[in-house]
This record gives structure tokens, C-alpha cells and sequence, in this order.
């Protein structure tokens, strides 16, 4: 602690406080929290933290403050909640404008009534440049694609100040290097995201679930290679596992008078046990990023695994394995026509260590990798949370090129970055 | 190093056959599809595996030689103009597509593949590549990758930033490196992102992973004629307000029209002021919907036929006009400048009168075809080279017509590419800031700028120098072409 520099207090129009327990990043405390309101109140942030080499976490709604690595050094969180305003919604064009601040729940709530919808699934938590800077989509990433393919513009403020935009307020446009795309999922290491310009789509007439329960990985399997090769195609493949047995669902969207002949075409396809529904599963888009272990003292570890989309099976036959493997429960919730999902493992720090090893050779053998997101101290401290991965010496150099005084975030992401 | 060595060396690693430096063959290679821009290179790689490509920019990279690498070299911007003192390295030898794997939805090819090929080959599994641009026939898949390139479908489809999911890659230091692959989100930053789209000026991609699509279970396509743009963007506002996503919505004005006529014989309907293309594709039982929403909006903006293809046939004659539209302005225009401008869709009403007062105040004749329902514009400008003053006065509309794009918010560039054509316009649509925040990924990829220099950015960055690297002044800097930052 100590008295709060006038470089940062003039930053930010005074809105600086000395931090509290509640902003320590993963066991790392910070000096002071700075809130500014503005692109350019974030960019005085930055060249006064970076004039006296202040280390800088940006922060939205502290989330998913627990992914990543802790940070090497850190004195202070930068908010970003101020910065909230919806910039413009230009309905007619299908595409809007947001701080990055502004909470994801609340800009769904701003698109209500406009018969157009950001392809994020609604339940997702936090604000958006936290979803932005982590990467993080829901169910309908299958038809309407990751964030990095919302994303058609973007400002940001770099280590040293200056401020940069990418993209624009068109879906098409190549004039330039994607700065967007190498943001998006850089958990804030290359710049602080302050205002996001999203495609939006048109909100469909009908949506039908169909659902069919899997007795084993070889069901789950067949029932997501029929989806997946189905030409009724599904707006979102979802499943959900106990490690044994569970569902998958698919949702069909489309014309009022025709979704409900696609979503029986599709019943149909995946054969007996199928049903359809107007309303979807219980869980349905109830991440378990969300339902993760919030609670420090939690025994349960969250990872985010990736695949290719043929080795669903092998990937949920390989999670009920972990139990007499390494004595671990593990659930699992995914979209395996994408090839992401989360899987909780619940057990002893070694035996989940253990288990993460074992789903990382999976994971890789299937093409993928597995990222643990939260766990406990004592899983942490046995593992890298990240993983493995290829290209490293390019993300240094990017990095090193973005932020050469090892600013933002240090530490916090891949190998180290 | 002079290219007689260089010539030397490469002829050792990738055989005699591959190397070109007779200057008569070299000359097949001087431009791209941007046929007014033409530069003969020094010499002339000919890349049969990733091992030439590697070994090619690895000596490139060894005697700071600049190289540019080139697929069908189709490109409409300049992006494949060679450079004189560099060496060329062409891809069009590697063109096998080395698996179609229909389980994951995947194929992996070679950058030389032609796009249309890759589709005509996963067609009868049942799926195809979806990005469409207008070359396909010819384009290659690394010339896409480079490009980013759209096409008419991409507006429900994503561009080839959307489609790629893998890149075996050659750095500006001649390592080989994976980007990717069958899987999503490889872990850390999205280089796979950054890569595509940047014109080859951070490598040479060498093995492409792409999505497949699954074909879809019915396609209907209908041509509707308008006595005016203005009634023909009414129906596509209609459209879009309604919620629906075509598969593709396509315009074309009269003297498009006229050209496509003279070229290929569409047989559009006579007298129309503006001709829209419309499909729908997806389920059978909902597309049977839509269409009819489709065609009901059409008539009710005024249009005074509407066919409707009623096989691949009809639909491929509907198609014909649009896809051979750049070509066929030659037949009504002795020269004429592509544009590649988008602007926020509702604007379109008004940019196209913008347009034709720019073209009835000069004098200069403009045929327009774009992409409506996105909103990119590609107006062609028509000239005769031949004629004192002409080509400078398309030029001059040329460019006003970018500056009413960038006026509305929108890009100097859809799907084309900046390339050499439109470094030049860059500062209009970005700041030196933005400018140079892109540029620190050009340093992070090539610092020494050899992949592709002098492309998208009109004032190159000097990445600043490594220890015991260079001495004295660059070259750049003390010709005044570069500042360092």
C-alpha cells in the first residue's frame, strides 16, 4: 500500500482507490485499483503506469479473474466497469458498438425486442471485453462462430498508451492486419480492450431441442456424428455427461412453419429415444465455466478441453475413465460439433493432477489440448495451467513487441507470457 | 549477395528445373490480376514441396533478400506483385489435396490447390468449401488464406478467416511451424487469426486445414429485375429487416448489365435498371419458406419479373452474369479499375447516387456490381487508356469513391486486399497509431521485412535494429522512405 501517485490519480479523473483483499489476483495483491471512464483516461492509465513501471491487470467483473497463471507482479487492477456505454446499435446494418465494460447480461438485455441477438449464448457472466479478452462463447458458437467471429472491430489502448483501432463497423472488411483476432483470448497481455464493435444476427421465427439420451461414449458418439452430418443443420450441438451415461440435445432454429418438420427429420435420424421439445434441457447453456468451483476452498478443478469433432467419444469414454484410473469423478458439458467443452474433476490435488495429465494425452491424441481455467491452490501449484503449446517463440515475439516492459498482465498467459 | 549466386544456391537445394532466371520466363511472373502493375523479380522459385519453400526463404532470409510468394496469381490488388530484387516463390506446383476427412469435417491441401477443385472433389461425400470468391476456378486456396478472401456466399458463410482452422507455415526466418489444425482454439494467441488476411507479408503458409460444409438439402435461386437501384435496395432492406440470411443477394446496375449481355449472353430481363440475384439455401421444408418471403418482398418492392431457376442449369446462367461481370466490362470499356469498397449496408441508397454524381460531373462512365446484402460495393470505373487525361480522371473517381466508403464508416477493401493498389489509402481509413500497432506484428513475425514488403502499409516500420545485426544507417531511413519509430 502507500499513497496513490498523482500521475494515476490525474489518469483517471481521480477514480483510484487503494486495493482490498477482493481485488488480490490469484494470491497476488495489488497497490491500487483504477477505474477509468474513457478510452482515453485508459490510455493516461497506461503511459503513467508504464512511465513508472507499474504492473497492470485489466479487470471487468472479476469472473474469470482465476484463469491464467497468477501474475509475476501487479500493482494495479485496471477496472474496466466504467467503461459501459452502449455505443450505437445500428439495427439495419446488424452490427453494434460497446464499451467494454458494459455486462454481457445487459447488453442482451439492450438487444431485447430488436429481433436481433450477439451470437454469445445469454447465460454467459461477466462483461464483454472479459468474454473478449478470455474467448469464451456458448451453444450457438456452432452456427454463428467463436467471439474472435463477432468481433468486426475493436479499440484498444496498448502497454505504452497509445490507443489503436482494427476492423470497423462493417462484417467485410480485410484492410489491414486483424488486430481483433490477436486480442481475443490474450487474457489482456497485449492490450486493454475498451470498446468492441460485434455483427449481430437475426433473431430466428421458431427454435425446437431435440434430445436423446446416451447410455455410453459409443451412443454419444453416433448420435453427434448424425447431427453433425445432418442437413437440417443444428444451430447448437450440446452434451452433457455424467462420466457414464447423459443427453445430447440439438437445437434447430429456423422459419415458424418449418422447424418443427426439421427438428422431427432430425428425432428421426438419431432413431429411437429421441424427442422434441419447445423448451430446452435443464442445462442447456448452464456453462459449467459458470457453475465452476467459485469457492476457494472447493476440491473441484475446472479445464476446458478442445478436440476434433470425430473423437467426442473417445474424449467422454476417456473422462469416465479418470475414476478408476485416478480415482477422480469428472462430469463433462461440451459442444462436440465444435470440439470444446469443460469437464469439473472432483478429488485429491495428486489423484486430479494425475487425471489432468491423463486428459491432456487424450486431448492431444484427438488433436486438442486441455486448459485447466480454476483450481484449488494445491492443483495449481503441481501443474501448468496452460499446457503445452506450438508456435511459442511467435507468441513471444509479439508479445515482447506489444508490451517490451512486460506490463500487462505479466506472466499470466501461456508459457509464461 | 548477387542472384547469380543466390541463383546458384537455390538450384543445389530445390534442383535446376525449379529455378527460373531467364528473363523472358521471368516475365510470365511480372504482375498479378492487377494487370497495371508489373515488376519482373530476379528470380523465379518454383516449389514443388514445404522443404523448397523453407529452403527458398531461409536463403532469402540468409542474405536479406526480399521474396513474395504466389498462388494462381489471380489477386486483384497487387498482392502477388513480385519485387525486382527478390525472388518469387510460386506455389502453384502444390497442388494436391492430401485428405478429405468427412468424420471431423476437415480437409488438409496444399497452397496451391484451386479453390473450386477442393469442393468438386468433397461434393459427392456430401460437403463442399464454402468460401466462393468470384476466381474460384483459378484461385488457389494459399492465395485465399493470404487474401482472406469472401466471395458471393460469405455473407451467410464467413470468409476464409472463418473456414481455416490449420496452417503449416514458413516464417520470415524459414522455420516451419503449426498454426492450428483439425481442432479449435490451439492454445494461446490467435496467430492463426493474425496470419490470415496479411497479404503474405508474415510467411508463406504451405499446408492449409479447412472446414468442410456440409451441402445443403435444397438451393433456390431466383433473378428479380427493378427499373432502379433504388427499388432493387428497397427489397433488400426488406429482406434483411425480415430477419432472413440469403445464402447470397447480388446487384447489378444497367450498364452491368449491358456487359454481362455483350459477354456472355445472360439473357437478363430487357429494360431492367438494376437486376437482383437472390438464394436460399438450407433444410428443403424451410427454405420452401423463406423463398416465398423472399420472392413476396421482391414484388411488393417492385419488381417487374422475378424467374426462378428451375434446375442447376438456370441457376448457373443466373450466376454466369454476375460471376463473369469484371471480365465483361472489357467488352463495353477498353480499361477499367476495380474497386472493392464497403460501406454499412443501409447506406447504399445513398453511395449509389453519391456515385453517379461523381460519374455524371466527370464524365466518367461507372458500372456497379456488389455484394448488397453486406454491403460491399464493387464499382468498376471505365476508361480508355489511350485517351489523353482518362486514366487519371478514373483514378480521381476511383478514389473519391473510397473516400465516400470510409465517409460512412466503412473499408476501402471487402474482400480484394490492400495490397500494393491500396497502400496508399490506408492513412485515410487508419491512424498512425493504428497503423503502427499493426506493424508491431509485421516486427514480431519479420523484423527484417523480406515477406512481401512495400504491400498494405504505405510507410513501412523499422522494427529496430538487433545487437551485432546491421550497421549504420537503413537504407530506408536514410533514403527518407521509412521513419524509425
Amino acid at each position: 500500500m502507500g499513497v496513490v501517485p498523482d500521475a494515476l490519480l490525474r489518469a483517471c479523473d481521480g477514480h483510484v482507490t487503494e486495493a482490498s483483499d477482493d481485488d488480490t489476483v490469484l494470491g497476488m495483491a495489488p497497490r491500487w485499483v483504477a477505474s477509468p471512464a474513457t478510452t482515453a483516461e485508459v490510455s493516461a492509465v497506461m503511459s503513467a503506469a508504464s512511465a513508472s513501471g507499474l504492473a497492470v491487470v485489466p479487470r471487468g467483473s472479476g469472473t474469470k479473474l482465476r484463469w491464467g497463471n497468477a501474475p509475476r507482479r501487479l500493482d494495479v487492477v485496471l477496472d474496466t466497469t466504467r467503461l459501459d456505454r452502449l455505443v450505437e446499435h445500428a439495427a439495419g446494418d446488424l452490427i453494434l458498438v460497446t464499451g467494454a465494460g458494459r455486462p454481457l447480461a445487459t447488453l442482451q438485455e439492450d438487444l431485447a425486442g430488436s429481433a436481433q441477438r450477439l451470437g454469445i449464448d445469454p447465460t454467459r457472466s461477466g462483461t464483454i471485453g472479459g468474454t473478449v479478452a478470455t474467448g469464451t462463447s456458448g451453444p450457438m458458437r456452432l452456427r454463428h462462430g467463436a467471439v474472435r467471429d463477432l468481433v468486426i472491430g475493436m479499440t484498444l489502448v496498448r502497454a505504452d498508451g497509445v490507443v489503436a483501432k482494427s476492423g470497423g463497423k462493417v462484417v467485410k472488411n480485410v484492410a489491414g492486419y486483424d488486430l481483433a483476432k490477436l486480442l481475443t483470448g490474450s487474457f489482456g497481455t497485449l492490450g486493454v480492450i475498451t470498446e468492441v464493435a460485434f455483427r449481430l444476427h437475426p433473431v430466428p421465427g421458431e427454435r425446437r431441442w431435440v434430445t436423446v439420451s446416451v447410455d455410453g461414449p459409443d451412443a454419444a458418439q453416433d448420435a453427434v456424428q448424425s447431427l453433425v452430418h445432418s442437413q437440417q443443420v443444428p444451430v447448437a450441438v450440446e452434451v452433457d455427461w455424467d462420466g457414464a451415461t447423459g443427453t445430447v440435445a440439438a437445437l434447430l432454429e429456423g422459419h415458424a412453419e418449418a422447424t418443427e418438420e426439421c427438428a422431427a427429420t432430425v428425432a428421426q435420424e438419431l432413431g429411437d429415444g429421441a424427442h422434441v421439445s419447445g423448451s430446452a434441457p435443464p442445462w442447456w447453456g448452464e456453462d459449467l465455466e459458470r457453475e465452476g468451483p467459485r469457492d476457494r476452498g472447493s476440491g473441484r478443478t475446472l479445464v476446458r478441453v478442445t478436440h476434433e469433432i470425430a473423437g467426442a467419444g473417445r474424449l467422454l469414454r476417456a473422462t469416465g475413465d479418470l475414476r478408476e484410473r485416478c480415482g477422480v469423478l469428472a462430469s463433462y458439458r461440451g459442444s462436440p460439433a465444435v470440439g470444446v467443452g469443460c469437464a469439473v474433476l472432483d478429488g485429491e490435488a495428486t489423484t486430479v493432477v494425475a487425471a489432468v495429465d491423463h486428459l491432456r494425452a487424450t486431448a492431444a491424441a484427438l488433436g486438442g489440448a486441455v486448459v485447466v481455467l480454476e483450481a484449488p491452490d494445491a492443483v495449481r501449484d503441481r501443474l501448468d495451467v496452460w499446457g503445452p503449446a506450438t508456435a511459442l517463440d511467435l507468441m513471444r515475439s509479439v508479445k515482447q513487441r506489444f508490451d517490451p516492459g512486460g506490463v500487462l498482465a505479466p506472466g499470466r498467459f501461456v508459457g509464461g507470457i | 549477395m548477387d542472384t547469380d549466386v543466390l541463383a546458384r544456391r537455390l538450384r543445389t537445394l530445390v534442383g535446376d528445373h525449379a529455378v527460373i532466371t531467364d528473363r523472358q520466363q521471368l516475365r510470365t511472373y511480372e504482375c498479378d490480376g492487377l494487370t497495371h502493375y508489373k515488376v519482373v523479380p530476379a528470380l523465379v522459385v518454383l516449389a514443388e514441396c514445404t522443404a523448397h519453400v523453407a529452403a527458398a526463404v531461409t536463403e532469402c532470409a540468409r542474405a536479406g533478400i526480399p521474396f513474395v510468394a504466389r498462388g494462381s496469381g489471380t489477386g486483384l490488388s497487387g498482392g502477388a506483385l513480385p519485387h525486382a530484387d527478390g525472388v518469387l516463390i510460386v506455389l502453384s506446383r502444390m497442388r494436391q489435396i492430401l485428405e478429405v476427412d468427412r468424420a471431423n469435417q476437415r480437409a488438409v491441401v496444399e497452397p496451391g490447390v484451386i479453390n473450386l477443385q477442393l469442393s468438386d472433389t468433397t461434393r459427392p461425400e456430401g460437403y463442399y468449401y464454402a468460401p466462393d470468391p468470384s476466381s474460384q476456378q483459378v484461385c488457389s486456396i494459399g492465395g485465399n488464406v493470404a487474401e482472406n478472401s469472401g466471395g458471393a456466399h460469405c455473407l451467410k458463410y464467413g470468409f476464409t478467416t472463418n473456414h481455416v482452422t490449420g496452417l503449416e507455415f514458413v516464417t520470415p526466418q524459414g522455420e516451419v511451424v503449426e498454426l492450428g489444425g483439425k481442432a479449435p482454439d490451439p492454445t494461446g494467441y490467435d496467430l492463426l487469426g493474425a496470419v490470415v488476411g496479411s497479404e503474405g507479408t508474415l510467411g508463406v503458409a504451405t499446408r492449409v486445414t479447412v472446414r468442410l460444409t456440409r451441402t445443403p438439402e435444397d438451393v433456390s435461386t431466383l433473378l428479380a429485375a427493378f427499373a432502379s437501384t433504388d427499388q432493387a435496395g428497397a427489397a433488400v432492406s426488406a429482406i434483411i429487416g425480415a430477419g432472413v440470411i440469403p445464402a447470397a443477394i447480388e446487384m447489378m446496375d444497367a450498364l452491368a448489365i449491358e456487359a454481362a449481355e455483350a459477354a456472355v449472353h445472360c439473357d437478363y430481363p430487357a429494360g431492367a435498371g438494376a437486376v437482383l440475384i437472390v438464394e436460399i439455401d438450407g433444410p428443403a421444408v424451410d427454405v420452401r419458406h423463406v423463398f416465398a418471403e423472399v420472392e413476396r418482398h421482391c414484388r411488393e418492392a417492385d419488381a417487374f419479373e422475378i424467374r426462378i431457376a428451375q434446375d442447376d442449369a438456370e441457376r448457373a446462367l443466373f450466376w454466369k452474369g454476375r460471376k463473369s461481370a469484371f471480365a465483361a466490362v472489357g467488352r463495353i470499356s477498353p480499361d477499367y479499375i476495380v474497386q472493392d469498397g464497403v460501406i454499412p449496408r443501409t447506406a447504399l441508397p445513398e453511395v449509389l447516387r453519391r456515385i453517379a454524381d461523381l460519374s455524371t460531373e466527370s464524365g466518367v462512365r461507372v458500372a456497379n456490381v456488389f455484394h448488397a446484402g453486406d454491403g460491399n460495393l464493387h464499382p468498376l470505373v471505365l476508361f480508355d487508356e489511350s485517351k489523353p487525361g482518362e486514366g487519371e480522371r478514373a483514378e480521381e473517381v476511383s478514389g473519391a469513391i473510397l473516400d465516400l466508403c470510409i465517409e460512412h464508416g466503412g473499408s476501402i477493401t471487402g474482400e480484394h486486399g490492400v495490397g500494393s493498389d491500396k497502400a496508399k489509402f490506408m492513412p485515410r481509413m487508419f491512424t498512425d497509431d493504428d497503423l503502427d500497432t499493426m506493424q508491431l506484428v509485421r516486427c514480431a513475425f519479420d523484423p527484417e521485412s523480406i515477406s512481401n514488403p512495400g504491400k498494405i502499409f504505405p510507410t513501412p516500420r523499422l522494427c529496430g535494429e538487433r545487437p551485432g545485426r546491421h550497421q549504420g544507417v537503413h537504407p530506408l531511413a536514410e533514403s527518407g522512405v521509412a521513419e524509425v519509430f
